[in-house]
């Protein structure tokens, strides 16, 4: 299936990109995240991100489907 | 009126302000957070918001919904700036109206706490000396990445 990945702030950095489309197996967005670790170098571990689908927060062992906009989502510094 | 947005443009505090009046508030509290010139000990000369503007206006504005609830207040509304901002801009800006000046105050309190908690904004700060970085919740650099 292929997938919509966003990155902002640090990650952008780190990835040099703001967006692309990934063709992938995993089905989980912790599983796609550590895809995008071994891409781009970022640091492992999820327990300092979020991860929203399709516009809303969801849990990292979320099913991922075809099409899907997944935005991996550091911590936070509005305001 | 919108609860909760994102404005690429300055914020016009007059407007935003009469769109929280209401004749049976008895109170009305605003917070504007503005760019300042120094943070962590380091002189700041100008940041850029960035922000996944999809979910940030959806939690923002599931923010302020729960704050007319919680506090019973008669309106709310909150504007974050995205793009690159100056020292004294008003970067965000959180106006509610209630009944009485308790609920006014501690419900523009929460709303501000929640939103540097929760919504999916990063700020990125330029200082004097060339460096730049993106910031944590508590004001600290990013070291590098998110570690």
């Amino acid at each position: 299936m292929s997938v919509k990945i966003l990155y902002f702030a640090s990650l952008a950095d780190r990835a040099s990109c703001s967006e692309e489309s990934v063709d992938t197996q995993s089905t989980t967005a912790n599983s796609i995240y550590e895809e995008a670790c071994l891409r781009h170098g970022f640091p492992s571990g999820i327990d300092k991100l979020r991860v929203a689908v399709n516009g809303s927060f969801v849990s990292w062992e979320f099913e991922v489907n075809d099409g899907d906009e997944i935005v991996f989502i550091p911590p936070v510094s509005g305001g | 009126m919108s609860l909760f947005r994102l404005s690429a443009e300055a914020i016009d505090l007059e407007t935003e302000r009469h769109a929280i009046d209401h004749p049976a508030a008895g109170a009305f509290v605003a917070f504007e957070g503005c760019v300042r010139d120094h943070n962590d000990g380091r002189r700041v000369l100008a940041l850029d918001y960035q922000a996944y503007a999809r979910l940030a206006e959806a939690e923002g504005a599931r923010i302020v919904q729960a704050a007319i609830e919680r506090y019973e207040l008669h309106r709310a509304a909150a504007v974050h700036r995205v793009g690159s901002l100056v020292i004294g801009d008003v970067a965000v800006w959180v106006g509610v109206s209630a009944s009485h000046r308790g609920a006014a105050f501690n419900a523009c309190r929460w709303i501000i706490d929640q939103i540097k908690a929760d919504v999916p904004i990063w700020k990125n700060e330029h200082y004097a000396d060339g460096d730049s970085g993106w910031l944590h919740p508590d004001g600290s650099v990013v070291s590098g990445s998110i570690e």
